[in-house]
């Protein structure tokens, strides 16, 4: 029987592991205080959190040739259904990113987060002998174009947070710094055109807002300033568990999901907030550290990739919340209540697992 | 760069380098974020504290209950009752036409009440809920209350309202309450009292209830709510309960007050009954009236429009308000004035041929009696009424003399009774003419002031006071609505103190011969000896036109006033005289104002009263007030 177990959680990285429960605990506190003591609520995110750890469990023990096989077919299907949405997608609230497909309905874009940084890491492994610059090309091609697609109906949070995993993996096989720098120029000069051509008008609306929130309180303003007066208001200690005014008397909008950060900061204060930074800053250094410990290099690139993904979604989310960010549709990662956001996160750290944990299985 | 074959172990360490790098930044965006959080909750903790709480905390201000208005007999005069109010708050509503559209399929909303809220919702802001409905029933506040989901910013609210169970009786003394307006805002701002009005939407704009507004309209309380998002309380926090406005008793009494109205019949004009010992206001009767409730839940504008356009007038208090000449009200004075000054003895006699002339001029001053009264003396010019006798002793008298005189008596001042709105009349004088209209005073004017035409205005009020002198010895007291009020947390009542305005000092047998007189005026061969016996009562009927001499009256006018023996208690229609005009129609005038007075009430002060009456428009026109439109 235990031996059973042995097996069962040979491929788990012991403070990884711990280090996601103590944050799936702060979840579930802070879920149950934003839902109002909701009990079905509550429910259904004990049962997200069950499946997602069993997903973490299941990518564990999938070895990474398995994975590598995945990459390319999980990639074009992606692509594929990205390409079906453009062309026959269902529109909620002004933009289309759902596939109906007669039995329930799909978010491509969800399966991009984790299929392009796969695709990309594979590229690179596949190139890794011979490697050009031409391939960083191709690889950003690879990446532009499900990017695109995602831009375009409209999700620029999404599309810009794949963007940020695919140039992850780059940057790690490589990507030389002139590059890089000469990438941040451009970008600079890029702003105001896209401002005018490209961005939607809720967009430069979300920016504007970001700016002076003020001008708009009752709109689009709202949930800026209450998140903010949510942050704020809970001071060195915070308001205590269940006892956030902001969260309770209805003026966070989203509270458990987008701004359950603002739950979180208003109820636990500075030194919750402090104790979340730590774990988050726990994760991504033993999940670096497992990255670079993986053997391959399309295991060392996704990994890494999947743990600096993982950040950036915590950062753009609590940025967003206290203000210095735009209001995209991020969920805090692990916190929020919510299945896909939950599966996708733990996916990622079964994957990041079993590429660090297969090590000495493989042959290189 | 070219092909080149990339060493794994140069390529593991490429990797680790960039990890390091990524783990620096990683570091640095998280203390960025911490900096944040130092920033907004340690170093801006206080403003953020304070936004959460004003999001948290709303004051919502508990409007006091207003005081009642009673009678001398504790009579309801004015009250509270409360009811159910449907209101629309348009800014959470939408579209008004459209709400009520919807609402009109649930309860029954009339074309009126659509008017009236169009009329509230143009003056009103947008935030504000507004009154759509009055005084639903039990049965269409509960259809209401099941369909409420439908209707996102509409309410029924519980509200007191105002009633007057006397209605048009005293519309000009109580007045009536109705929405604060913008101007009434900022005469609250003005005197600092705005904050206790939050929550009060109506106020006192006429009579009583606007000049002790302050006395009656109490202390709002406040109470400290918390609410949520949507506006809903979800538990009070602290509470200041308010305090109720004073209970006022006034002297009025509301059967004289009927009795005096109905004696009007369809006349226009104004009556003021004093109580001689301390000044209270028996009765203060402005006609025509209007009921004062149709103010209460906002008057439609037709309405309003038909009474602010009427050619009667009856928005106007004619008591106060209404000034005249006094007419031969003003004799008796003018004869203590004679004994006083030493102008006339009071056994001086003068012949009168029926008209009076200035030397030196054909210009005749004609008498009310075309023939004459034969021989007068004081006595007697005061009981016919004689006006050649006035002409004269006007003329002996001189207008600097006769104004000083006339003025004890409060003749073209204010009196200072406790309402708004109060207008001062006028005694000429020659300084007067000569800064109003750059002119010398001719000796005509004097003449005809002599019987109180001319440039002489008084109020029916002013002529009240003024009786009320000759009627105490000279002692005059203020005229008072008030007399008692409650304090609402001790209960105590207090009662209003009378207060004298003057003391005018004058022989006795002067006064006495001039009361007589007025008594002798309502004995057979007196100009009121029709009204009824044992009062003393002075009258005077209206003159035409001002004759003559460059002034004309426009205004045709009957007067009387009087006064009732202080000695016994007596039945109101003895002696309540009036002003019947005792026009061509007929002399018996006298005795139908005082058949009209005979309501069979007592009389409320047990000892005398004091009248003072006017009636406009009526020996010329004849017009019944309701023809008027």
């Amino acid at each position: 029987m235990s031996r059973f177990f042995g097996r069962l959680f040979a491929h788990l990285d012991g403070p990884l592991v711990g280090l996601l429960c103590l944050l799936l605990l702060l979840s579930m506190a802070t879920v149950y205080s934003a839902s109002g003591a909701g009990v079905a609520k509550m429910t259904a995110h004990f049962l997200n959190i069950g499946v997602a750890l069993g997903a973490l469990l299941v990518m564990s023990h999938i070895p990474p040739q398995r994975l590598m096989q995945f990459a390319f077919p999980a990639y074009v299907l992606g692509v594929l259904l990205l390409l079906g949405v453009a062309v026959g997608g269902v529109v909620v609230n002004g933009s289309r990113r759902w596939l109906d497909l007669g039995v329930t309905r799909i978010q491509p874009s969800e399966l991009m987060r984790l299929a392009a940084p796969m695709m990309l890491a594979w590229y690179f492994h596949s190139r890794q002998a011979t490697l050009h610059l031409r391939d960083f090309f191709v690889a950003a091609l690879l990446l532009l174009l499900p990017v695109g697609l995602i831009a375009r109906q409209p999700d620029l949070g999404t599309s810009l947070l794949i963007s940020a995993s695919g140039f992850y993996v780059l940057y790690l096989a490589g990507l030389p710094w002139r590059i890089i720098m000469g990438g941040v120029v451009a970008l600079a000069g890029v702003v105001p055109f896209a401002w005018h051509y490209l961005l939607h008008d809720y967009q430069r609306q979300r920016v504007m807002t970001l700016i002076d929130p003020s001008s708009d309180p009752l709109g689009a303003g709202y949930h800026i300033i209450q998140a903010t007066i949510a942050v704020g208001s809970g001071g060195w200690s915070g308001k205590g568990w269940m006892a956030g005014t902001q969260t309770h008397l209805d003026f966070l909008p989203e509270r458990s999901t987008d701004f359950i950060f603002a739950v979180y900061s208003e109820e636990f204060g500075l030194l919750g907030n402090l104790l979340l930074l730590s774990l988050y800053a726990a994760i991504i250094l033993r999940g670096l550290w497992l990255a670079s410990s993986a053997p391959s290099l399309f295991g060392r690139l996704l990994a890494g990739a999947i743990v600096l993904t993982f950040f950036t979604y915590a950062f753009v989310n609590m940025g967003m919340v206290s203000g210095i960010l735009p209001v995209v549709g991020v969920p805090l990662p692990l916190i929020s209540y919510g299945g896909t956001s939950m599966l996708t996160v733990m996916l990622g750290f079964g994957i990041l697992m079993s590429l660090a944990t297969h090590k000495k299985l493989v042959k290189t | 760069m070219k092909w080149r074959l990339i060493n794994p172990e140069e390529e593991f360490h490429q990797y680790r380098w960039r990890t390091e790098v990524a783990m620096v930044f990683v570091g640095l965006m998280l203390l960025g974020l911490f900096g944040r959080f130092v920033w907004l909750q340690v170093l801006q903790y206080d403003r953020y504290h304070a936004l959460a709480e004003s999001n948290r905390i709303s004051l919502v201000p508990a409007p006091p209950s207003r005081g009642a208005l009673y009678d001398r007999t504790g009579m309801v005069l004015a009250q509270n009752y409360s009811a159910y109010t449907l209101e629309i708050t348009p800014s959470r509503a939408g579209k008004p036409d459209d709400v009520i559209e919807r609402l009109s399929q649930v309860i029954s909303i009339t074309a009126s009440d659509r008017k009236r809220f169009r009329k509230l919702l143009s003056e009103s802001k947008n935030f504000e809920s507004i009154p759509l409905r009055n005084q639903l029933t039990e049965e269409e506040a509960a259809r209401f209350t099941v369909n409420r989901y439908l209707f996102p910013g509409v309410e029924i609210k519980a509200r007191l309202f105002r009633q007057y169970p006397f209605g048009a009786n005293f519309s000009h003394v109580v007045g009536y309450l109705g929405r604060v307006g913008q101007r009434d805002l900022q005469r609250l701002e003005e005197k600092g009292v705005s904050a206790n009005y939050k929550g009060t939407d109506h106020i006192g704009k006429l009579g009583i209830e606007a000049s002790y507004e302050s006395w009656l309209h109490g202390r709002t309380g406040i109470e400290r709510v918390e609410t949520d998002s949507s506006g809903r309380a979800v538990r009070v926090l602290s509470r200041t309960s308010p305090v109720s406005g004073y209970n006022l008793w006034l002297h009025l009494d509301a059967k004289l007050q009927q009795v005096a109205q109905q004696a009007f019949g369809e006349y226009r004009g104004a009556l003021v009954a004093l109580d001689p010992r301390n000044g209270g206001v028996l009765a203060l009767v402005s006609q025509p009236g209007f009921d004062p409730n149709l103010f209460v839940d906002g008057i439609d504008t037709d309405t309003w429009n038909e009474l602010n356009g009427s050619e009667d007038r009856p928005l106007i208090n004619r008591a106060l308000r209404g000034i005249y000449p006094p007419g031969s009200t003003i004799k008796p004075f003018m004869a203590l004035g004679a004994l006083e000054l030493g102008v006339r003895q009071a056994g001086d006699t003068i012949s009168d041929p029926g008209f009076f002339a200035l030397p030196g001029s054909r210009h005749r001053y004609r008498d009310w009696k075309k023939e004459g009264h034969g021989s007068v003396d004081l006595k007697k010019s005061i009981t016919v009424s004689c006006d050649t006798y006035y002409y004269g002793l006007a003329r002996d008298m001189g207008i600097e003399r006769m104004a000083g005189f006339l003025g004890q008596f409060g003749f073209g001042q204010r009196s200072g009774v406790d309402l708004d709105g109060e207008l001062a009349g006028l005694m000429p004088t020659p300084a007067w003419k000569a800064k109003r209209y750059r002119k010398p005073w001719w000796p005509g004017e004097t003449v005809i002031a002599g019987i109180g035409q001319g440039y002489v205005l008084t109020s029916p009020m002013q002529l009240a006071v003024a009786t009320m002198a000759l009627a105490n010895q000279g002692l005059v007291y203020k005229p008072q609505l008030i007399r008692s009020w409650q304090d609402p947390v001790s209960g105590k009542i207090i009662q209003a103190q009378p207060q004298v305005v003057r003391r005018l000092d004058f022989k006795a047998a002067h006064l006495q011969l001039v009361r007589d007189a007025m008594v002798d005026v309502m004995r057979p061969g007196g100009t009121a000896s029709g009204a009824g016996g044992g009062g003393g009562l002075r009258h005077r009927r209206q003159n035409r036109h001002g004759a003559g001499q460059g002034h004309q009256t426009r205004r045709a006018l009957c007067g009387k006033s009087g006064e009732c023996p202080t000695s016994r208690p007596c039945p109101v229609h003895r002696l309540c005289p009036g002003g019947q005009p005792q026009d061509r129609v007929g002399r018996d005038g006298g005795k139908r104002w005082a058949w009209r007075l005979n309501g069979g009430t007592d009389c409320p002060s047990g000892h005398g009263l004091l009248v003072a009456g006017q009636i406009a428009g009526c020996a010329c026109t004849r017009r019944g007030f309701r023809s008027g439109g």
